[in-house]
């Protein structure tokens, strides 16, 4: 069953406008952002729009060549080089004849920018498609035009127009006069097997800026005049600042400025290193009107929750208490997780200029539209007055939804009249982090003459719950008595948003929980999955968003590639499946024991997420979701005591390493379905595939992480770690 | 505070910095080399990492009263235009995803190669275990410094 959710209506006149240029050639004006948001309406009336309304640009010069301008924040998921595909794929010109150009710094055209997020391929396909479609229509209209000939007689390829006489004009030729064409209400789009851009393998369109050390990013931002700002924030979670002497930090050469805002105090230097030791010099003085809280404390609280009742039912089917009562027997497992830091590699930060004209904003953020309106309202602004620019951000992972960072530099910015970069050491960085909260989770099934008759998922996390189609994916609809039940409390840690929220660590318990109750019901794991999936078939429960079949296929796929129950002597296999972000991945991992501990060589990963914009970017984006999956799984910890986090740097958290790392194989399914997420849906099932080979090497089974908590063997020496 | 006068990539560049000041931090702030990486400022992620006589150095935890007639070569300086054999492999295998740590892989690669021209797989890990790809591009990390040295080779 599919939800083809991407076929939302849009008019063109809204979110289009195709004008000349002086120099000679077209320009053609889109919103890029609002266009690709499900159902969005153009908020404008063409009458009224003009070129600040339109936030991305297709510029066809009247040589031919194609410049798409793109205003995406690109974090490493490759939207800036898929995008743009998607428009040349359906404009009908070469790739390499295609420029793809950051939105200019400093522009007043980009003012309508909003974050693409995880889903952009998804909701981008249709209207994406929309935009290059109706500009190459304009320029065979054109030609047409000039032959004196209907347009559909003509039919263009790679730029390229031809008639039915088999006389040519090149799209040079003749966009000026497309430039004076109306827009086309009907445009028609390519059938699939015509494509010749969506399908290659198109490299990162910033790769001669990332090798040859160009300034990209948010840190490598620089204004003339500006002083960089590092700011000492309360150390723990429920601290405020008492009182501070700032005397011996202002008593550096290079220290400009220090100020108060809230509970922190905001050091002003002319270099990083000195604003960094400048904050080391402060002497703060913090104090809390709470008792802090420590991993120790959540554990009790989180198991309290489970062992409870102040459950919120998310979902429910029969009876799972029935069945639960009538069966052979009943496996229930708990599963614990810590919370942990996003770590991107570039720590937060953020630039602002503000004055009382106007505040300029510059750096990495996710959400630029909802953090300036933010800003405009911490400073009492109009919105108005608001310039954000994007750079290319190193690392997301969900951190940078969240604009505090930006919101800090403004604060200070004003209060200073003083252009700034507020800069996050590593130790900030993981000392004031939206972090994952940690989650327990609870799962309990029951059998019954050899088949499983209920399932029952319990959820206690902290500060938030698994939002609501989760409780829609595998198992349910495959189990008549099927149920749900979460809690939380609320922790003065701030959570929010990592990489597969809640998935990453749910599908871990399921898909472990599942080859553990296989065991038991001695039968073959991968057949109790397939079998279950049977049931699923023709549902008409329209929560159910994942595809039964779509899953069979992957499962089996991997099962075939990996080369499944026929592993050579001493090595162990592991075998997970996982639907999320619409799409659906099954995963083997093989594990080989070396020296007493299990080393993870190889995981075969088979991915179904509609089609592929740009293989080669596509399984960058599985190998990365793997290899991050298996790294967090292993070694992710991150506890507090006392309010505030144990470890502050890589010397005490750890990442995993290129040492550590599995081969990793991606396949993906072939079809013609529209694209779905695939940033994220290759990270969740990693962590169960890697558990469940592991128990097939040791005969120890995994339920919490990180493994190395549980595996001590596998903590290798500190200095090691050192490179 | 007390003059430098550094070799930069050839060039010589005099700044005024406290003595403490890490060689990264004069890079980035003050010379305006932003290829070069601040991600721990512990000697313990490689973003940071550029070449002091030909050696991979974290110029994290090097502060410039160190550094002396040193001649160092950051990624700006790797090659005129992109050329060097491990950029062109970079291009080819297509390994960044967000980019950030990018530059320090590939100064610990090139280091890695002036030593060692015909690393082995074992090797290149070695070399290459002190840099963390967030994004956890290793895989291409490593087929591309393979890649490389296969080039330099033939
Ligand atoms: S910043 Fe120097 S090693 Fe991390
Ligand atoms: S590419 Fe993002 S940290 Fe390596």
């Amino acid at each position: 069953m599919s939800h083809n959710k991407n076929e939302q209506r849009f008019s063109r006149r809204g979110f289009m406008k195709a004008t000349s240029l002086a120099g000679g050639g077209l320009l053609i004006g889109f919103t890029f952002f609002e266009s690709c948001k499900p159902g969005a309406e153009p908020a404008l009336d063409l009458a009224e729009l003009n070129y600040n309304d339109f936030n991305a640009f297709i510029k066809i010069a009247d040589n031919g060549a194609v410049t798409i301008f793109s205003p995406n924040p690109e974090i490493g998921q490759g939207v800036k080089t898929s995008m743009p595909m998607i428009i040349a794929e359906e404009l009908d010109v070469d790739w390499k004849d295609v420029h793809v150009v950051q939105a200019p710094l400093d522009s007043k055209n980009y003012t309508r920018q909003v974050a693409g997020g995880s889903q952009s391929i998804r909701h981008g396909w249709e209207p994406l498609r929309q935009t290059g479609a109706t500009a190459r229509q304009m320029l065979v209209n054109a030609a047409a035009a000039r032959w004196g000939v209907d347009a559909s007689e003509c039919s263009s390829s790679r730029g390229v127009i031809t008639n039915a006489k088999g006389e040519t004009l090149t799209y040079g030729d003749v966009v000026n006069e497309a430039a004076g064409m109306e827009i086309p209400e009907d445009v028609k789009l390519k059938p699939v097997s015509e494509f010749h851009i969506i399908g290659q393998e198109i490299g990162n369109v910033d790769i001669d800026e990332i090798v040859t050390g160009k300034p990209l990013f948010g840190l490598d931002y620089k204004k003339e005049g500006m002083y960089y700002a590092c700011v000492a924030r309360p150390p723990a979670f429920g601290q405020t600042l008492d009182s501070f002497d700032d005397s011996e930090a202002r008593a550096i050469s290079g220290v400009k400025e220090v100020v108060r805002f809230g509970d922190k105090v905001a050091v002003l230097a002319t270099d990083t290193w000195t604003a960094m030791k400048g904050k080391k010099a402060l002497k703060l003085s913090w104090k809390s009107d709470t008792s802090l809280e420590s991993t120790a404390e959540h554990h009790k609280i989180l198991t309290g929750l489970l062992d409870g009742n102040s459950f919120e039912t998310l979902r429910k089917d029969g009876d799972v208490k029935k069945a639960f009562s009538k069966a052979d027997f009943v496996l229930e497992r708990t599963y614990e997780s810590p919370f942990l830091p996003h770590n991107c590699m570039e720590p937060m930060n953020f630039f602002a200029e503000v004055t009382p004209e106007k505040i300029h904003l510059v750096g990495p953020i996710q959400t630029p539209e909802g953090t300036a309106n933010r800003i405009a309202e911490v400073l009492e602004r109009d919105v108005a007055d608001i310039h954000l620019e994007m750079t290319r951000q190193g690392g997301g992972f969900g951190r940078r939804l969240y604009g505090d960072f930006a919101i800090e530099a403004a604060e200070i910015s004003n209060l200073t009249q003083k252009p700034v970069q507020v800069v996050f050491s590593r130790e900030d960085d993981m000392a004031d982090g939206i972090y994952r909260p940690a989650i327990k989770y609870r799962i309990a099934a029951s059998v019954k003459d050899g088949a499983i008759t209920g399932y029952h998922l319990k959820e206690a996390s902290i500060n938030s719950n698994m939002y609501g189609l989760i409780p829609n994916f595998f198992p349910a609809g495959a189990l008549e008595n099927y149920q749900v039940d979460v809690a939380k409390f609320d922790s003065k840690i701030t959570t929010g948003a990592w990489r597969a929220p809640y998935t990453n660590f749910l599908a871990f318990a399921e898909q472990t929980f599942f080859d553990e109750l296989a065991e038991l019901m001695e039968t073959d794991r991968i057949q109790l999955r397939l079998d279950l999936l049977d049931n699923v078939k023709g549902t008409t429960d329209d929560r159910i968003q994942y595809s039964p079949e779509r899953m069979q296929k992957v499962i089996r796929t991997a099962v075939e590639k990996s080369g499944w129950g026929s592993a050579p002597d001493g090595v162990y296999q592991g075998f997970s499946a996982y639907y999320c972000h619409n799409s659906h991945v099954a995963e083997v991992a093989e594990v080989v024991m070396e020296g007493g501990q299990p080393v993870v060589k190889r995981v075969v990963c088979v991915v179904d997420c509609g089609i592929v914009v740009n293989p080669l970017g596509a399984r960058n984006q599985v190998e990365g979701g793997v290899i991050d999956g298996i790294g967090h799984a292993m070694y992710g910890d991150f506890a507090f005591e006392d309010g505030a986090p144990e470890n502050l740097n890589f010397d005490g958290y750890r990442l995993i390493r290129i040492k550590e790392i599995p081969r990793v194989e991606t396949h993906f399914i072939k079809n013609t379905e529209s694209p779905t997420g695939l940033g994220e849906p290759a990270l969740p099932p990693a962590g169960a595939a890697v558990a469940n080979a592991i128990k097939a090497a040791t005969g120890k089974r995994l339920y919490n992480q990180p493994f190395i908590k549980e595996l001590k063997d596998l903590q290798i020496p500190k200095k090691e770690i050192i490179g | 505070m007390p003059n430098y006068s550094i070799k930069v990539n050839g060039k010589s560049h005099s700044v005024e910095v406290s003595a403490d000041t890490p060689l990264l931090w004069v890079l980035r702030d003050h010379l305006d080399l932003a290829g070069t990486k601040y991600g721990c400022g512990i000697a313990l992620c490689g973003t940071c990492t550029v070449h002091v006589n030909g050696s991979p150095v974290r110029s994290c935890v090097m502060p410039i009263g160190q550094v002396g007639d040193g001649e160092i070569k950051t990624i700006e300086g790797l090659s005129e235009d992109g050329s060097h054999p491990l950029q062109k492999a970079w291009k080819t295998v297509d390994v960044p995803q967000c980019g950030y740590c990018q530059a320090g892989q590939i100064m610990s690669a090139a280091a890695l190669l002036e030593s060692n021209p015909n690393p082995s797989e074992a090797e290149i890990k070695e070399a290459m275990n002190g840099n963390i790809c967030r994004c956890a591009s290793y895989q291409r990390i490593h087929e591309a410094v393979a890649l490389a040295a296969r080039e330099s080779q033939s």
